[in-house]
């Protein structure tokens, strides 16, 4: 079978002999236009006088559009309608789209948009959390708060109680290919748009609403990415709008990407987040109580950050059982960039908050950080009654007419569950959001990971190479991840397939999911493939097109090949039962004792092959197409009450990360890295070990030298890949022990397999907490060093100086 | 100008061509060669990368992003559709990123291929640094090591070898091909920006937009490209790029090449020069403090007139050098001395990182006292800087930590650093004292580990 293979990326060799196609590459019309954004230099207040007569006049320029010459909506929000595709008078950040310029190149577009003559009567920018705390700058009417028990009164009944304050540094996507966007009009007011999205959908609302058609007047296709991180969920809306719009209006092709500078400053990017805490535990260092308080920056517009910060609150516990808990969590309006979608979605912000408390603990209890971390695991799923209640399916939502929420969005609000939540089975341990935890498998994974990596003597080791070496301190840290995967607004967890067979048994494939490098359309083919018995390579991947599959969710939150995977599989099986039908009528025989193995399909003795059943199809008059539908069971989830199963399962995985600090300076590197990952019965298991190594790197990329710098006036200073320092290839671990966890998953997913693009990113919290451990070996170990990130050199400086009782 | 040179083995000639047209842009927009990607416009990311092979077999990965038309005068350039044979076949390291799943969202992955290539071509195995200038957010690089590892044995295509002598490159208006003519056409146009590799001016371009009214390109000017060692002095012509002088201070001040090993990186470090890096006068190039702690001197030319003078007088101010319209950077001599030079770069990230600070220590000590010493930092002051008062501070003292400590004082009179995105005040000051402290142990009798990047697992 097709499924389980560690098959090469289905575009591997079109990427290594630059014949694959991104938006930028794909041939264009010879009187394309090329389009490029006017950009506020102010971070808040009002323009007082706009003049654009030498924007006008540049060379090359066709047409110079503002706000009020819109034709239709002026919004690019995914939630809600706070996001303007220009500005209007009214500037939110330094960076915001104020005009557009419509050029004959890119280069003359780009020229032109620098010659704006703006007066600005700025105000005062709210750019920190108290300077947005002072003024009640927020999302939402208040702090969202979630609880379980009463946090207070186990914290003050705890044998130990301490808190502290960690802050956690937001992270720029920093995708390969900038954002990309081509409009070309078609007749009778159409529209196709091709943009470099994960979320075509998202794309053709937001397109049809500002050239005032309907969706089935718009057909958004994406066949890849140049990488996405979630930086192309909600951020390439401003780019397919001005290009329709542009489009719209000369009739012309209309072409968009953002020069590498310009994308920095204007899109969003990982929220920053601090957690205060303030925790209760006994003498093993186990948590009685805890109370967290998030404040996170959202920037200037809503976007994604409500279920961001939801997502954050929802990993406060990562794999601890926390008996009582309290999580306060404050959404900050801010004058920067409004902060978006970005891998682990503020999964991994909650869980470094829980991580530095387990460090902290550990500190103040002279033990082993890995002790107390185990001691806080939550039960193995064996230990675990099983079979939770069933959650009842919701009730179906009404929708008032004219209502014009964006459905498909993660910003849109969700329905609450009409009949009730489910209640966890008697003596089950649950998350602190009502949740049971009944497939916990990180003891076992913890204790294979520390013989593999072999823990304990390394340990020693280090030890005695710190007591020998006064200037290179070593430091070692595990740290477990335990990843909820479903969208928490429950109902994006549906997704649709559409496939053909042809006459020749070759099949074309279509869903709702899109193409970042991740591999999805790869794992999906040989879904399908397996289905049908036949090669992978009798599979056609397409592009992902809203005209052949509608309504789909974003690439997102890790669901592509669980949601995708599974709407393939019921395509394909509605087809290979129409076949088998078929064969078993004119074969006298059951329809499910015919088989489709190895390109073959037999019945009883007959054997054709798949081709051959293909056209036997056909002349007999059988659909050879076939839509797949599938919808995620058993979640239910109240966002407000913070109650329910936002979750159908979760991933988990462990890393052991070693580093080296210099005592002088600050330097410091990782050396090596071992990780253990589950991927339940994996699809394919080399592109999930790319998932792995690729996420560590990147996660231990944003906690230790991605620095995102604003100055006083709202600019932000790290625009470009000279000043925002993602991992380049000697960053990476030398010594990188990636494996995957044997095991099934326990759900009805396809193949059993689990989802794995988000959760392997927040092993690079290990990083981070291996930093921590070498700079307390610089003094005494009486103070506890409370890293905050990223851990450049400066701040494990910092740090090392507060060892050593200065600073 | 019309310029000419061989693309994917083809012979182009480009008529009438505008001197700040990037490749990357002729490539994409007019031969709609798109394999080659434009990834961040300013030669930090790399996924423009191509190969640039000289008259001289010399094979470069370069970046297409801030390289000019004229730049290519007379060479062979390969992209990523010139890699496969002429019947399709896959470049060995092409195969192995395919077996070695070393591409995912694959837009960085042409400028991987050609980097690799270069590499594979030139036999050379130290793959982090040969990759240091090709940024990947997807892999975490360690497949696409395990693809170069896998390549390394196989031989070099014969497509690939690129016959130049087909180009006939014609002499051109503002291509000198020799030092005299480019002092001549610096005197008849004075206002002329001079570009030798592009690795900043090249930015003017790409994100200031700026225009250049007119562009003397010294790349040609191969008498400007020589290393002469003499008896008493090494002396380095200013169109020599990184990559060489790397090669040529590798046996005689490692420190210093293990400094330039982290300049920029390989993409960068095959198009800069020396000349360039000094004569721009950027406050935070790194080979300024060095060769200052070299006590090197600097060799200037206008017309027929030379002058010369100590490298640190050259840098008066930010922003300003003494140099005259029409004047250009000839040479730098270095003296020939035993080396007790150490380089130090800090930086966020190790490799092709713009230093917050670089510090450069040569201090000789005599029966346990400090003789002589030449310390110089960028990025400690709007210029590259001696510590005159530390330098003083430590001179005719025992040579100990004692005397160090007992100068820290003298530090925050050497320098009012500045704090941005790179590092604060504070830090820059006081990690600079700690580099002092860093080359006592450095170059102490007993000598102690003070370099993570000597640490492994």
């Amino acid at each position: 079978m097709s499924v389980t293979k560690p098959l090469p990326h289905d575009a591997a060799k079109l990427h290594v002999s630059g014949a694959a196609r991104y938006v930028d590459d794909i041939p264009v019309p010879g009187d394309t236009l090329h389009l490029a954004f006017g950009l506020s230099q102010i971070a808040a207040g009002r323009i007082t006088e706009l003049t654009l007569d030498k924007v006008r006049a540049a060379p090359g320029v066709v047409a110079v559009l503002t706000a009020d010459d819109l034709p239709f909506a002026n919004d690019v929000s995914p939630s809600i309608h706070d996001e303007p595709l220009l500005s209007g008078r009214r500037i939110s950040y330094l960076g915001q789209p104020i005009f557009l310029v419509v050029a004959e190149s890119h280069l003359a577009a780009r020229k032109a948009a620098r010659l704006a003559q703006i007066e600005y009567q700025p105000r005062d920018a709210i750019l920190t959390i108290e300077e947005a705390l002072e003024a009640d700058s927020r999302f939402e009417e208040g702090p969202r708060i979630y609880q379980k028990g009463d946090a207070g009164e186990a914290i003050d009944a705890a044998p130990h109680v301490l808190e502290g304050r960690i802050e956690m540094g937001g992270q720029e996507h920093f995708y390969l290919e900038g954002q990309a966007a081509l409009a070309l009009p078609q007749d009778d007011g159409e529209m196709v748009v091709h943009s470099s999205t994960q979320h075509p959908t998202e794309i053709q609302h937001k397109v049809a609403e500002a050239i005032g058609v309907p969706m089935h007047d718009v057909r958004v296709e994406t066949r890849r990415m140049g990488g996405g991180f979630g930086g192309k969920e909600s951020q390439g809306n401003a780019l397919a709008v001005a290009c329709a719009v542009a489009a719209r209006l000369t009739g012309r092709p209309c072409k968009m990407r953002y020069d590498r500078d310009d994308d920095m400053m204007i899109t969003g990017k990982r929220h920053d987040f601090r957690i205060d805490y303030r925790v209760g535990y006994d003498d093993e260092g186990r948590v009685q109580g805890i109370d967290f308080v998030h404040y996170t920056r959202c920037g200037w517009a809503q976007d994604l950050s409500l279920p961001v910060a939801d997502r954050a609150m929802l990993h406060a516990d990562n794999a601890y059982h926390l008996p009582h808990c309290r999580i306060e969590s404050h959404r900050l309006k801010t004058n920067t960039q409004s902060a978006t979608a970005f891998r682990g979605f503020g999964g991994p912000q909650g869980m470094l908050g829980i991580e530095r408390v387990m460090d902290h603990i550990a500190h103040a209890l002279g033990r082993d950080p890995l002790e107390v971390r185990r001691a806080n695991y939550y039960r193995p799923a064996g230990e675990q009654p099983a079979s939770a209640e069933a959650a009842p399916e919701p009730a179906p939502k009404r929708v008032a007419p004219g209502d014009e929420v964006d459905l498909a969005s993660r910003g849109a609000v969700g329905q609450v569950p009409q009949s009730g939540l489910p209640k966890a089975p008697e003596g089950v341990q649950t998350t602190p959001y009502g949740q049971p935890v009944q497939d916990f498998i990180l003891h076992e994974m913890t204790e294979a990971l520390l013989e593999s990596s072999d823990y304990a003597a390394r340990r020693q080791r280090i030890a005695e190479w710190n007591a020998e070496n006064p200037l290179i301190k070593r430091g070692i840290a595990l740290t477990p991840v335990k990843f909820g995967i479903s969208f928490t607004l429950t109902h994006l967890n549906q997704a649709g397939a559409l496939v053909h067979v042809y006459q020749d048994g070759s099949v074309r494939m279509n869903h709702g999911g899109t193409e970042m490098g991740q591999g999805l359309f790869q794992k999906v083919a040989q879904v399908a493939a397996s289905r049908f018995g036949v090669d992978v390579s009798a599979v056609k991947i397409t592009a992902t097109d809203t005209g052949k599959v509608p309504n789909t969710s974003a690439t997102a939150a890790s669901s592509g090949s669980d949601l995708n995977g599974m709407a393939v599989k019921a395509a394909c099986d509605t087809i290979r039962q129409r076949m088998a039908n078929l064969l078993a009528g004119l074969h006298q025989a059951r329809a499910e004792d015919v088989r489709f193995a190895d390109g073959r399909v037999t019945v009883g003795e007959a054997d054709y092959s798949f081709a051959e059943v293909a056209k036997l199809a056909y002349e007999n008059r059988v659909s050879l197409s076939a839509t797949g539908y599938y919808r995620t069971p058993k979640l239910a989830w109240d966002r407000i009450k913070g109650q329910g199963r936002p979750f159908f399962y979760f991933a988990y995985g462990a890393a052991v990360t070693e580093v080296a600090v210099d005592v002088l300076t600050g330097e410091n590197r990782i050396l090596r890295a071992d990780v253990l990952h589950d991927a339940g019965a994996s699809l394919n298991p080399a592109l999930d070990i790319g998932q792995v190594e690729g996420g560590y790197v990147q996660g231990a990329g944003w906690l230790t030298t991605e620095e995102l710098v604003w100055d006083e006036a709202g600019r932000l200073r790290t625009h470009a890949p000279s000043t925002y320092k993602i991992p380049a290839c000697s960053d990476r671990p030398e010594v990188f022990n990636v494996a995957l966890w044997d095991g099934r998953n326990r759900e009805d997913t396809i193949y059993r397999s689990k989802a794995v693009g988000e959760p392997p990113f927040m092993l690079g919290i290990s990083a981070l907490m291996a930093l921590s451990d070498a700079v307390a070996a610089c003094g005494d170990g009486s103070v506890y060093p409370a890293l905050d990130a990223p851990a450049t050199a400066e701040r494990v400086l910092m740090a090392i100086r507060r060892q050593q009782g200065q600073g | 100008m019309t310029i000419t040179f061989l693309l994917n083995g083809e012979r182009v000639e480009v008529p009438q061509a505008a001197p700040t047209e990037t490749l990357l842009d002729w490539l994409r927009e007019k031969r709609r060669l798109t394999g080659t990607k434009e990834g961040c416009n300013e030669g930090d990311c790399g996924a423009c990368t191509v190969m640039v092979r000289e008259a001289d077999g010399t094979a470069r990965a370069l970046n297409a992003c801030i390289l000019f038309l004229p730049q290519l005068h007379g060479k062979a350039v390969r992209t990523v559709e010139g890699m496969q044979g002429p019947d399709g076949a896959l470049h060995p390291v092409q195969e192995a990123m395919v077996e070695k799943h070393g591409s995912q969202c694959g837009f960085c992955t042409p400028g991987f291929i050609v980097s690799m290539a270069v590499a594979h071509a030139n036999g050379q195995r130290d793959h982090n640094d040969r990759l240091a200038g090709n940024l990947c957010r997807c892999t975490g690089y360690a497949p696409i090591v395990r693809a170069a590892e896998a390549a390394e044995a196989a031989p070099v295509p014969e497509w690939l070898e690129d016959d130049l002598t087909q180009i006939d490159p014609r002499p051109q208006d503002m291509l000198p091909e020799t030092a005299d003519a480019l002092a001549a056409a610096l005197e008849a146009h004075p206002e002329a920006t001079i570009v030798a590799g592009a690795t900043d001016v090249g930015l003017w371009v790409t994100k200031q937009l700026r225009e250049l009214e007119r562009v003397i390109f010294l790349h040609r000017c191969r008498d400007l490209q020589q290393i002469e060692v003499g008896e008493t002095e090494i002396r380095v012509g200013a169109g020599v790029t990184i990559d060489r002088l790397h090669a040529a201070m590798q046996e005689r001040h490692p420190s210093f090449a293990e400094m330039l090993r982290r300049y920029g990186s390989v993409q960068v470090r095959g198009a800069a020069t020396l000349g360039g890096n000094i004569a721009n006068g950027s406050p935070i190039g790194d080979s300024p403090p060095a060769l200052i702690a070299l006590g090197a001197t600097l060799h200037l030319r206008k017309g027929d007139t030379r002058r010369e003078m100590p490298i640190e007088e050259f840098f008066i101010d930010y922003g300003k050098q003494d140099r005259a319209p029409g004047e250009f950077v000839e040479a730098v001599t270095i003296p020939v001395q035993p080396d007790r030079l150490r380089c130090y770069k800090i930086s966020k990230r190790f490799d092709q990182d713009i230093s917050a600070v670089c510090g450069c220590f040569n201090i000789r000590v005599e029966d346990g006292v400090v003789a002589e010493a030449r310390i110089a930092f960028g990025g400690m002051a709007g210029i590259p800087k001696r510590a005159a008062h530390v330098e003083k501070a430590l001179l005719g003292q025992p040579w100990s930590e004692e005397t160090i400590r007992a100068a820290e004082e003298a530090w925050a009179e050497d320098f009012t650093p500045m704090s941005d995105m790179r590092a604060s005040a504070a830090y820059r000051l006081e990690s600079a004292r700690n580099l002092l402290l860093r080359y006592f142990h450095d170059t102490g009798d007993a000598p102690v580990l003070t370099s993570v990047l000597e640490v492994r697992a």
